[in-house]
């Protein structure tokens, strides 16, 4: 018995609206944590699409992220784009890379897929690192005093305001969230669900997996590319450590941990590590352990719970 | 230098970096064979021999006790993981995939903690060159590559002609068939797992000398021995080495044209694409 559209609707406008009522308790240095956590579920609810409904897991979509991230802040640096113009360039960029990546890695399922896309996004960080002249590598850009206010109406909104901030990005996770319900539940995202459960039979009834698969692809990417130009935008950085390998395994476990195919799920999975890595980050320099034993634990403590949307029959090999 | 110098430096340097990988890549590709599962903490092993051999050399100057003793702790290491972690999970391939990325951050930054951010060298337990006619070439790059090959023939031996090798060689085809002839399927996994570590550890032992042993070490060689893996056919003994070869000679062809980085990019887009034309075959799908 599938819960029915107006409760699912309820209870998500009701996390938003707890969201959107938080900011007036929190103090400041957890206002920029939960803003950090808000960008970060946004790029999980992007993943979870492809993982939670999909059924593929990319080890690469750190690729996607540092697109957005890049896409908007270097026409921002080397350019003096204004923040709209270069949101949607982020945004674009990351859509043609998940197009591209898409058409590529989608002949394989899977292992293979997850070792495609493994390559690809190493591919994208090494692009980042030896362009070094353009990007300057592991050390990055600071946009900071370069970013145009945003300006709607008569309002001037400063980006680097803490309130201005965590608003945008509440505001990008409320679009989000609220177009990937829709996504799921139109015919589109059933042939998707369809197609995880069990795909020889979807073929039989006459769809073809490959361009549900990809739209899907597009869609993760694009929001994951959202998340990492509003990223760029909100905290006046960019990186290339946000293209390494590690900003691909973070969405992995986020989802994981909170439940793959949830809305809540990826919320609970950023905030419990992000706070984690944070305090971890204040005892030791060795912080990721934190990540290795989340990880380990989620996959031997939660197997069937995180499984049964990754236990269809592409997770066996013959 | 001229060129024909640079050429043979780089074919030389190719096929002792060739030798190391191959020893790495078919630890990987024996336990994808046997017991279908990607370990991606395999690169995490390579790094814990390197790590350990430094430090056994150091606590006892015998760099020999190293290459004895490295190898069987991470084994022993890699007997507990089966046990602790991959069996509690039934080897299930998405789920193992999870865990081992966990292990792999887990190994790296335990030695973050006890080891420390700097990279170590320990010194070759025999110097000097052997005189070529263009250069000079390090004595202890020709015994690793000795070493090496013997200890691929070895394995070669192992699988091909004990009755460990057959039980592997049955598991591989058909667990359930094997386990019905009285195969002990876990105690296979569990071999298969440990000679898997402690192939790659022997690499990171063999390689300190030349290489330094750095916490970070792992990545690139698990990243390494996926290409190799992927281009030279899972579970095939001969094309890894192959396989091991070919990337060691384009890596060192490919770095006096361009910087190492862009070699990189050039090989990891080409392994892509081959997993890609071959439609995942590689990996079990069809």
């Amino acid at each position: 018995m599938p819960t029915p559209w107006r409760s699912i609707l309820t209870l998500h406008l009701g996390i938003l609206a707890a969201l959107g009522l938080l900011q007036f308790v929190l103090p400041p240095f957890h206002l920029a944590m939960i803003t950090r956590v808000l960008l970060f579920t946004t790029y999980a609810v992007g993943y979870n699409l492809l993982l939670g409904y999909g059924g593929l897991m990319s080890l690469g979509h750190a690729m996607f992220f540092a697109a957005g991230l890049y896409g908007a802040g270097l026409p921002v640096y080397y350019l003096g784009a204004g923040p709209g113009l270069a949101f949607l360039s982020g945004l674009m960029a990351s859509l043609l890379l998940a197009a591209l990546v898409g058409a590529l890695s989608l002949r394989t399922t899977g292992v293979a897929f997850s070792i495609v896309t493994m390559m690809f996004g190493q591919v994208c960080y090494l692009v980042t690192i030896s362009l070094n002249r353009i990007t300057l590598g592991d050390q990055g850009l600071v946009l900071a005093g370069r970013l145009a206010p945003v300006r709607v109406g008569n309002w001037i909104l400063p980006l680097n305001a803490p309130s201005v901030r965590y608003n945008l990005a509440l505001l990008l996770l409320a679009t989000v969230l609220l177009v990937t319900l829709w996504l799921v539940r139109s015919p589109f995202g059933r042939v998707l669900v369809a197609l995880r459960e069990h795909e020889e039979r979807t073929r039989l009834l006459g769809y073809d997996p490959f361009p549900y698969r990809w739209l899907a692809m597009l869609v993760s990417g694009g929001i994951s590319g959202a998340a990492g130009a509003a990223y760029a935008l909100l905290f006046s950085y960019v990186g290339s450590a946000f293209a390494a390998v590690l900003y691909s395994i973070l969405p992995l476990l986020w989802v994981l941990l909170g439940g793959a195919g949830t809305t809540l799920g990826p919320l609970i999975g950023v905030a419990f590590m992000t706070y984690a890595v944070e305090f971890a980050s204040r005892v030791t320099s060795a912080y990721l352990v934190v990540v290795g034993l989340t990880l380990v634990l989620v996959a031997i403590g939660l197997p069937r719970g995180i499984a049964g949307g990754l236990r269809g029959r592409w997770w066996w090999l013959p | 230098m001229t060129f024909v110098s640079q050429l043979v430096l780089a074919l030389l340097e190719g096929t002792v970096s060739g030798f190391i990988l191959a020893l790495m890549s078919l630890g990987l590709s024996l336990v994808f064979g046997v017991m279908r599962i990607v370990n991606v903490a395999h690169g995490e092993f390579f790094m814990l021999g390197a790590v350990l051999a430094w430090w056994i050399t150091t606590a006892t100057g015998s760099f020999l006790a190293a290459v004895i003793v490295a190898p069987l702790a991470v084994m022993g290491m890699a007997i507990a993981i089966e046990r602790v972690v991959l069996r509690p999970i039934r080897y299930s391939p998405g789920a193992t995939i999870v865990a081992t990325l966990g292990l792999l951050y887990l190994l790296q930054q335990m030695t973050l903690m006890l080891y420390g951010p700097e990279a170590r060298a320990v010194t070759p337990p025999l110097g000097g060159t052997i005189e070529l006619p263009w250069f000079g070439y390090a004595r202890y790059k020709l015994v690793l590559a000795a070493v090496a090959a013997v200890l691929l023939l070895a394995t070669w031996g192992l699988v091909r002609a004990t009755t460990l090798g057959l039980r592997m060689r049955a598991t591989q085809q058909d667990p359930e068939i094997a386990q019905a002839f009285g195969v002990p399927i876990h105690r296979v996994y569990r071999a298969a797992f440990a000679l898997g570590a402690g192939l790659a550890a022997m690499a990171g032992v063999l390689v300190v000398p030349v290489q330094q042993a750095h916490y970070l070490m792992g990545l690139d060689g698990l990243l390494l021995s996926f290409m190799v893996v992927i281009l030279g056919g899972l579970g095939s003994i001969g094309g890894t080495v192959i396989a091991s070869f070919l990337v060691g000679w384009i890596d060192g062809i490919a770095s006096i044209f361009f910087t190492p980085t862009v070699a990189r990019i050039a090989a990891s887009l080409v392994v892509a694409l081959v997993l890609v034309v071959r439609g995942g075959g590689l990996f079990g799908e069809s």
